[in-house]
């Protein structure tokens, strides 16, 4: 099970709290009913679903139950960060190491 | 390609096994191929296999990044039905259990179907109304699948918990006798060995790292960890990883990846003597013939390609089984493991071709994919063979998403997405 630190908790707390919600930044249009065929399917359809990382959204569901999002490595399922609704896609990630770090 | 046979067995046994040959040659990549299959799974060994026997076309590679059979074909619970709502569905998974039929003497190899049957439990008026609607619709597709009472289903399952006083008391069941299980590896080697037989190259701990595109777009060959290798075909049948090698091409697919879990049980003698699988509760559960309890969890809410999922997702799964089949809350279980599905949003497969000439995507299987191997092998050779689909797959198309054409299979699965 997933560990996730809620960015207005401030917590890490167990994945059975949340509910992960897809792929994070995909803007909805403000004008639907105006988007082409090709275009609606790139919103609702076509996911970048990578091999790496992945800007996805979560909700603390049983919790502050508010939308953020996180940034995770999706080979090693670790996070990397998670950052509050509305923030900018962040574009220095932290390095992580997959080695356990001592305490 | 030597045949098995009770003579090859009491020959063999004379000779102290000497003669037994290797059931698929392991070669060097040649330096092009007419076609090139990606993931030697038992989609990609079968479309291998149909483009030889059925199209004549042998100048086939087969690449696989790991071992042959080792992803999702040696991951699944083996579960084989065609008891789908549209006509779309029914016409692929009943092209595939026809296919299922037989398959041991087609390929010469024991893949162990067995029509032991697979009954869908219902657990409440929403479930009753649901399966009798799917009885109904495989009825007008000539899909066998019949409605059973409560006392029917235990009969049919006599360790099945139908007192009135469970907390999801069976009300009812529908079952497709034709349904059943068969032995996955098995399908995978059956496969291997014809398509090997026939001239078809298997290439093993050889993946793919990029897709070669002429200055017209079209296919050239593909990049491998063993250097390039080319042809003006190309299938991709990677299952989990479909959508990667789709974006080597420049293809962004309406695919995500999810993991599903599995598990079994200690061998116990036969119990179970047939599929049970329940929407409501979210299990199923069958006796393989080693005599252990196959179970199939559902899948992680999340996106990865990790090959594991959490712990809390089996334990949701046993704790159905226990509902379900009381007798078994002793049971130790004996591993668990995972597996990378590709979902599509419908939950229908994608079998066709792709913006990208000579390029074939064969994917979004997601958690069902291996009851429809024979069928799907099949119908995507021809695709890749004439450059155009055979009438049953036609309507499996990546531009559905696009035109809005969806195949709304929320019962892929027969669980609750």
């Amino acid at each position: 099970m997933l560990l996730i630190r809620c960015p207005y908790c401030e917590e890490e707390r167990p994945e059975l709290e949340f509910r992960n919600a897809g792929e994070a930044h995909i803007a909805r249009s403000a004008n639907m009913a105006g988007e082409s065929d090709d275009d609606f399917e790139k919103f609702f359809f076509i996911r970048s679903n990578p091999k790496g990382i992945i800007y996805e959204r979560w909700r603390h569901m049983h919790g502050c139950a508010r939308f953020f999002n996180a940034v995770r490595d999706t080979v090693t399922d670790k996070f990397i960060m998670t950052y509050k609704a509305g923030e900018p896609k962040p574009s220095n990630l932290p390095k992580i190491s997959n080695e356990v770090v001592a305490k | 390609m030597k045949k098995y046979s009770v003579f090859a067995i009491a020959r063999e046994a004379m000779r102290g096994h000497k003669g037994w040959e290797e059931q698929w040659s392991s070669p060097e990549p040649k330096k092009e191929y007419d076609v090139i299959i990606v993931g030697a799974g038992g989609h990609g060994l079968a479309t291998a296999y149909y483009l030889a026997t059925v199209h004549g076309i042998t100048n086939v590679a087969v690449l696989e990044k790991g071992w042959l059979g080792g992803g999702n074909t040696g991951r699944n619970t083996t579960i084989i039905r065609s008891n789908y709502l549209y006509d779309e569905s029914a016409g692929i998974y009943d092209h595939a259990l026809k296919l299922w039929d037989g398959l041991s003497q087609e390929l010469n190899y024991n893949v162990m179907y067995s029509a032991r049957g697979v009954m869908m439990l219902a657990h409440n008026v929403h479930d009753i109304q649901v399966l009798k609607r799917h009885v109904h619709a495989n009825r007008l597709n000539g899909i066998d699948n019949e409605w059973l009472t409560p006392e029917q289903a235990k009969e049919f399952c006599p360790p099945l918990n139908t007192s009135k006083d469970a907390r999801y008391p069976v009300v009812g069941a529908a079952l497709q006798r034709r349904g059943g299980t068969a032995r996955h590896d098995a399908v995978a080697w059956g496969y291997a060995r014809g398509a090997s037989a026939r001239g078809v190259h298997i290439i093993q701990n050889c993946e793919v790292t990029g897709v070669k595109r002429a200055a017209n777009g079209a296919v050239m060959g593909v990049d491998t960890t063993r250097g390039f290798i080319g042809a003006k075909k190309v299938g991709v049948v990677a299952a989990g990883h479909s959508s990667v090698i789709m974006n080597m091409a420049g293809v962004r697919m309406p695919l995500e990846s999810y993991p599903l879990q599995a598990l079994v049980s200690e061998p116990v003698k036969p119990v179970v003597p047939c599929v049970v699988m329940s929407n409501t509760v979210h299990a199923y559960i069958s006796q393989s013939d080693k005599g252990e309890l196959v179970i199939g969890a559902g899948t992680d809410q999340y996106v990865s390609y990790s090959q594991t999922g959490g712990l809390h997702i089996l334990q949701h799964t046993l704790d159905a089984i226990c509902e379900m089949f009381p007798i078994f809350t002793r049971m130790k279980m004996l591993r668990s493991w995972g597996g990378i599905v590709d979902v599509t949003p419908d939950r229908s497969p994608i079998l066709a071709k792709t913006p990208v000439p000579g390029l074939y995507v064969n994917c979004g299987w997601g958690t069902g994919g291996f009851k429809a191997t024979p069928g799907s092998g099949h119908v995507f050779a021809h695709t890749i063979a004439r450059d155009d689909p055979h009438p049953i797959n036609a309507p499996f198309t990546i531009e559905r998403f696009r035109t809005g054409r969806l195949i709304d299979e929320a019962a892929a699965a027969a669980v609750a997405h």
